[in-house]
């Protein structure tokens, strides 16, 4: 019986060695542990022993068992390893493939630049104002100083729907309605739109932009005022490092008016196509509230002034961007506007 | 406004500063300099030459062989196709070396075998616009006057060593379209005197009032004034004069005209020259035209007048038409002798109506419209007799005939250097605003902390005292402003909630794959309407430039499809589009149209285009549902949305649907028309609109806080068998309303149309989710809540497969 014990442990062992897997270690468990394994049948048939044989045979049995498990869990874990390894190999890919596309669209660069702008001033306590497209000619012209027949009315051509009514030809005319709504109390707002001028399309007049307004009703609002706020704007759009510089101009609804030139973002002054060589590009218009248009937006003119300032977002647009004809702005190739997907700077 | 330099240094002394640097000092300080332009545009080697002879070209018809002198025995052989040339003239010799504008380089050459060493040149070929050149050269060669000397630089005498400044004028510097005011100007910047003409001149002993009366009997014309100047000689006018004209871009035609055209550029007052006796009669009558009157104009053609257009007439016929352009009738001629010279103030409201009216816009109605100097007018008419009679050896009658009523006075602005200072937020001395307003010439004195101004008429831009800020605030330099911001209010900034939420709606779109496009509001009476929620009336402009760009519309899809299209005939093979904008409703004939903001969405092609991994997805109806959904639900709407099976023009019957937000419509959703998609060139494309108002305004609740379940959910599914009409939506609703309040989510998991089924029968299963939140559920209680919906289904026709 020893020597059919010892037999069997060598033939368990061997088949231990020769497992390739552990279906087939399994199998060559269930095979000699098992309850119907031949170990156990020697365990069963120990009754038949001698008393004075049994543990010595008992003792052996158990080592034999103890043995064969020790050399399964060994077998075991080479294969569960060698398993994991084939398991890993079989599921290597080719990390430089690319990956699944997650759509992503984006913002209309104008929207972009709108809000860019909208968000600053937002900082500075702004509330946002927003007014018709169609609007009134009172509102249009007459309550911003431009009465029917003025000269200067020529300087915006416009679109008119009846004689009282048009499109509106900047977003001033939110000035008038905002000063009518807020009844003689200070306020600053900056009102983005889209407006319209009867200009034929081409490479840089469109039918169709958008403007953002800005206006500050206060006691004591000053001019150095709107130069430190366009100054702010100027940084924002263009880098840190632009300056600004006003030059007289005329608006009706401003006295006094300028114009304002931000130093040039691609040579920083020195001179380049972008700014024709002056250092200098124009980039909005502005001034302080013309005592008119304060009166007839219901404010005391001797005591409340105000600066006003209009930006054209396709100009912004086209510098910041290097953008070359206004119509990519409205034509929308997919080409053009996956251009603006991303964020930029630090 | 052209301004020769020439010219203004008769006014202004300006030598001492390069032509750049006085255009960067003028446009600074508020008339903005558009373009420096040098006359002579670097040419070289042009000078006068003296036609000795002149011999028909052998070998060409059209050409003639001139032997020239352009300098002391030096004659030289020049070929000259002009047929205007011949022996006997002073004219303008380009030599060998020579660089014309354009490019053009001189080099002796052969011509039809004849040796040519130079060329006789046009004004054209000068660099001065054909426009501008006197019609008597404008097809051939200039001649110069007989004592040129033949050698010496032509440039020089013909007025192109110069340089012009183009003004870009804003409509508030009338004062600027005259040399004078512009030299007041430099003067001002400069800190200059400024030299006026001196007038004087020799009248007869005949008077004016004995050749002309004048009768004005209309309110538009305040001053009326009329010199007579006899025995004019009609000629040209001498070269400085007639270069002085072309370098300001205006041509000359005989020495009356062009003193009448000197003046209106030297003083801003325009004038007019009347043919004394072509007037026929001898009075002037200015009045209101008579409704359907005719004139034929100096341009020679046939006016027809309005009752409120301002003419000038002989007492019986109209002979100008004021302010805006003379008579053919009156007009000056070389067998003039006898002038009347007309200077008034004619109401810029009046002249600026009347020339838009006729589409008339000429150098004179331009100053009258913005209105002329008061001062001026009896000025200019002084200086025209002067001239007249140095330059036309005329006889000036004595006397002025004039109806004035006009108001000469000076504007008076008071105003104090605190308010200046406090409206500029600087601090400049009384001493530098004094001195800044005399150097404008303005009349100012300063009394108990005031500055009492009275203002030049020639500025007539200037009434109140924030005029005058600016006219300190340019002058003193706008570069010495300091930067602040503003201070002392009480307004906290932000957007308001809905354009919060419309930033969201933004977000949601382009994270759902969409690019924003921004498209034009206006559309073709065509596309106006179409994809309208509604018939409303539409919003047209009175004169649009295109039938395109006509009318306001009330859909965004109809451009998003055109912009789809337009992409994928570049060859984009997937279109994602959304857009924000109005749509203009219910325009009246006194009321604005009512603005209603939409969001709109095109998709087309493909939408997942995965392909190493082979996954791709056209779109199709439900990827824009989806998208659409992802908004409701980002806004808090999901509950209260619905969708019906709706008809729209242009969209695909089987696949389309209203979109409605607790019952009301609120947009639409849908296939793109088969018949559509051809005529776009389309593959597979959907499109939605919604009313973007009516959800954001919609009113959400607050987000509170409900604990996270404990307890787990039961979920029962049912496979229904349903005509293939029944809307999914439909038996969802049925099932939520007998679900009970066990009952928290009802979704579809499968649906199938084919082999299986009847043909118009489909198999559709839904998940049902039963939950409580307070304890574990009993089979009891999900079997009590879905025999309920059992129930509910069977009640309804729908049979549990």
């Amino acid at each position: 019986m020893e020597q059919q014990l010892k037999q069997l442990e060598q033939e368990a062992l061997a088949k231990i060695q020769a497992a390739s897997n552990l279906k087939e270690l399994n199998d060559v468990r269930v095979a000699y542990l098992g309850k119907k394994g031949p170990i156990t049948d020697l365990l069963k048939g120990m009754g038949k022993l001698s008393p004075e044989e049994r543990p010595k045979m008992g003792a052996l049995v158990n080592a034999v068992r103890e043995n064969v498990t020790a050399q399964l869990e060994e077998k075991a874990a080479v294969l569960e390893e060698q398993a994991i390894q084939e398991q890993l190999e079989k599921e290597s890919i080719d990390v430089t493939l690319p990956g699944r596309k997650v759509r992503q669209g984006n913002r209309h660069p104008l929207t972009r630049v709108i809000e860019e702008i909208e968000d600053l001033f937002i900082s500075m306590g702004y509330e946002i104002a927003e007014g018709p497209e169609v609007e009134k000619d009172y509102y249009n012209f007459e309550a911003l100083n431009l009465p029917k027949g003025h000269p200067a009315r020529d300087m915006q051509d416009t679109f008119y729907i009846t004689e009282e009514i048009l499109l509106r030809t900047h977003t001033s005319p939110v000035q008038a309605r905002t000063m009518l709504a807020k009844k003689g109390e200070p306020f600053r707002i900056i009102c983005p739109g889209k407006v319209f001028r009867r200009d034929n399309d081409d490479a840089t007049h469109s039918h169709q932009f958008m403007q953002i307004e800005g206006l500050v009703v206060g006691e004591d609002i000053r001019m150095s005022d709107l130069k430190g706020t366009l100054d702010a704007l100027a940084k924002k759009m263009f880098g840190a490092e632009r300056e600004i510089r006003l030059r007289p101009s005329f608006f009706p609804f401003t006295e006094p008016s300028v114009e304002v030139d931000v130093s040039c973002h691609k040579c920083g002054g020195s001179g380049c196509n972008v700014c024709k060589h002056t250092g200098w590009i124009e980039i909005l218009g502005g001034g302080m509230v013309h005592p008119n248009v304060l009166e007839m937006g219901g404010y005391d003119s001797k005591k409340f002034s105000g600066f006003a300032f209009g930006i054209g977002a396709e100009r912004i647009a086209m510098l910041k961007y290097g953008v070359d004809d206004i119509r990519h702005f409205y034509t929308n190739d997919n080409r053009f506007l996956a251009q603006f997907h991303r964020t930029e700077g630090v | 406004m052209l301004v020769s330099l020439n010219w203004l240094k008769q006014y202004v002394d300006i030598d001492h500063l390069a032509p750049q640097d006085l255009a960067e000092k003028i446009t600074r300080s508020g008339i903005e300099v558009d373009a420096v332009i040098d006359r002579s545009q670097g040419m070289t080697n042009v000078v006068v030459g003296y036609v000795v002879s002149k011999e028909k070209h052998p070998d060409a018809d059209k050409l003639n062989v001139c032997q020239v002198e352009v300098g002391e025995g030096d004659v030289r052989q020049i070929i000259c196709g002009a047929p205007n040339v011949a022996a006997g003239q002073k004219v303008i010799v380009a030599l060998p070396g020579a660089r014309l504008p354009g490019g053009v380089k001189i080099k002796k050459a052969k011509m039809r075998g004849q040796e040519s060493n130079g060329m006789i040149c046009s004004l054209q070929e000068l660099g001065i616009e054909g426009r501008v050149v006197p019609k008597d050269y404008a097809d051939g060669i200039y001649v110069l006057p007989e004592d040129a000397v033949p050698g010496s630089d032509a440039l020089e005498l013909i007025g192109l060593r110069d340089t012009v400044l183009e003004l870009g004028l804003t409509p508030n510097r009338s004062d600027a379209l005259s040399m004078l005011g512009v030299a007041y100007e430099v003067a001002a910047i400069l800190s200059q005197e400024v030299n006026l003409p001196e007038i004087q001149y020799n009248t007869t002993s005949e008077k004016a009032e004995d050749y002309i009366q004048v009768r004005v009997e209309a309110k538009e014309n305040p001053l009326y004034a009329a010199k007579v100047v006899k025995n004019v000689k009609i000629a040209q006018s001498p070269l400085w004069l007639q270069h002085y004209l072309m370098a300001a871009g205006v041509r000359p035609h005989n020495n009356v005209v062009d003193i009448t055209n000197y003046i209106l550029m030297e003083y801003g007052q325009p004038l007019h020259a009347f043919d004394y006796d072509a007037l026929k009669t001898n009075e002037i009558v200015v009045r209101l035209a008579k409704e359907g009157e005719k004139i034929i104009t100096l341009d020679d053609q046939e006016r027809t007048l309005k009752a409120h257009n301002l003419v000038i007439t002989n007492g019986e016929e109209p002979v100008a038409i004021a302010g805006v352009m003379g008579g053919a009738n009156s007009e000056v001629t070389s067998d003039t002798t006898t002038v009347v010279i007309e200077a008034a103030y004619f109401e810029g409201f009046s002249v600026r109506r009347t020339s838009k009216e006729l589409g008339l816009r000429s150098d004179s109605s331009a100053r009258f419209e913005k209105g002329v100097d008061p001062n001026r007018v009896l000025l200019a008419a002084e200086r025209a007799a002067q001239l007249l009679q140095e330059l036309a050896g005329g006889e000036v009658l004595e006397g002025t005939v004039a109806v004035d009523d006009l108001d000469k006075t000076p504007a008076r602005v008071v105003v104090s250097p605190d308010f200046i200072n406090a409206r500029l937020g600087m601090k400049i001395s009384l001493e530098d605003m004094l001195e800044i307003l005399n150097r404008l010439k303005f009349d100012v004195e300063a009394a108990n902390g005031f500055l009492i101004i009275d203002v030049p008429t020639r500025r007539q831009d200037i009434k109140i005292e924030e005029d005058i800020v600016e006219e300190i605030a340019r002058l003193y330099g706008y570069d010495e402003i300091p930067m602040t911001l503003p201070v002392n209010y009480e307004q906290v900034g932000g957007l308001t909630s809905y354009q919060a939420k419309r930033r969201i709606a933004r977000n949601v779109m382009e994270g759902a794959g969409l690019y924003q496009a921004v498209t034009y509001s206006l559309t073709s009476e065509e596309l106006a309407q179409k994809f309208a929620f509604k018939a409303e009336a539409t919003t047209k402009l009175l004169m649009p430039m295109s039938e395109e760009r006509s009318i306001l519309r009330q859909s965004l899809i109809p451009h998003l499809v055109e912009t789809a299209s337009y992409n994928v005939a570049r060859k984009a093979d997937s279109v994602a589009l959304y857009e924000v904008g109005s749509v203009f409703l219910g325009q009246t004939a006194e009321e604005l149209p009512y603005e209603e903001e939409h969001i709109a969405l095109v998709i087309s092609g493909k939408w997942v285009d995965n392909a190493w991994q082979g996954e791709k997805l056209t779109v199709d109806f439900f990827v824009a549902k989806g998208i659409v959904e992802s908004l409701f639900e980002k806004l808090g709407l999901t509950e209260r949305v619905t969708y019906e099976k709706a008809t729209v023009e242009g969209l695909h019957p089987g696949q389309t649907a209203a979109i409605l937000l607790d019952g009301e419509k609120v947009g639409l959703i849908g296939g793109l028309h088969p018949a559509e998609r051809k005529k776009y060139d389309l593959k597979e494309t959907f499109v939605a609109e919604i009313n973007l108002q009516a959800i954001l305004e919609a009113e959400v609740e607050e987000i509170v806080y409900k604990p996270i379940p404990r307890f787990p959910a039961i979920t029962r599914d049912i496979a229904l068998v349903l005509d293939r009409s029944t809307p999914a939506g439909e038996i969802s609703e049925i099932i939520r309303k007998a679900g009970t309040k066990l009952l928290k989510d009802v979704k579809v998991f499968d649906v199938y149309e084919g082999d299986k089924m009847e043909a118009d029968k489909k198999s559709v299963a839904f998940s049902l989710t039963y939950f409580n939140p307070e304890r574990t559920l009993t089979d009891e209680e999900v079997v009590n809540a879905h025999e309920k919906v059992l129930k509910a289904l069977a009640e309804a026709g729908a049979e549990v497969r």
